[in-house]
């Protein structure tokens, strides 16, 4: 299946774009994505934390993702 | 009220907003950009935001506070966009009917926003530039 990841702050510089789109197998959750990223973009393994929002709500790593989910990466935020 | 706005924001309509009769106390928290950080001079900053996101992060701390404070009004406004030193990053407004709780509710939104909204700072120096908390 084919995600569509949104991209933010420092998430944004290192993969170098605002959206990503990356074939995942169907059935893959919230931790197979992050650990097809931190492969694919070592820069993600030194962050402080990453989480991914599935539909506009920070996912569990065993969450399972669909292919018209809204996916985006979330790096340590900083508002405020 | 809760908005994400990508220009100059204005304290006089939060506090307005959350200004209502039976409410004998409104608190307001003004975020500022500071000219420094760790010794180095900041020329500016940028937020960005997952604007959808952020407003529904947003809304489950006010319910959050709701369940702790009797809250009357919340108003919480964060920009985006380039800032410069002095400029408002965000305004938190609350009213209660007694000054303690709005003080309680006002100090917890803030701390809660800047744990769990997707909001992200750049800090841009005269040699360079940082996402803050990215790093350890």
């Amino acid at each position: 299946m084919k995600l569509k990841i949104l991209l933010f702050g420092i998430a944004r510089d290192i993969v170098g774009g605002a959206k990503y789109d990356l074939e995942m197998p169907v059935g893959a959750s919230v931790a197979d994505l992050k650990v097809t990223l931190e492969n694919r973009f070592p820069s993600f393994r030194e962050l402080t934390s990453l989480m991914v929002a599935v539909n506009s709500e920070y996912g569990d790593g065993l969450q399972e993702l669909k292919e018209n989910d809204e996916i985006a990466i979330i790096p340590p935020v900083s508002g405020g | 009220m809760i908005k994400i706005e990508d220009k100059p924001l204005n304290v006089q309509e939060a506090l307005d907003y959350v200004t209502v009769s039976k409410a004998g106390a409104v608190n307001s928290f003004i975020g500022t950009v500071r000219d420094h950080n760790k010794g180095k001079r900041v020329v500016r900053l940028e937020y960005e935001a997952y604007e959808k996101m952020a407003i529904s992060e947003i809304e489950k701390i006010v319910s959050r506070a709701r369940e702790q404070w009797p809250v009357e009004k919340v108003a919480v406004v964060h920009r985006t966009g380039i800032l410069g030193p002095k400029d408002i990053a965000v305004i938190i407004a609350v009213s209660t009917p007694h000054r303690k709780a709005s003080f309680e509710a006002c100090e917890f939104i803030i701390d809660t926003l800047k744990e769990t909204a997707p909001i992200w700072k750049k800090e841009i120096y005269e040699d360079g530039e940082e996402w803050i908390s990215a790093h350890p």
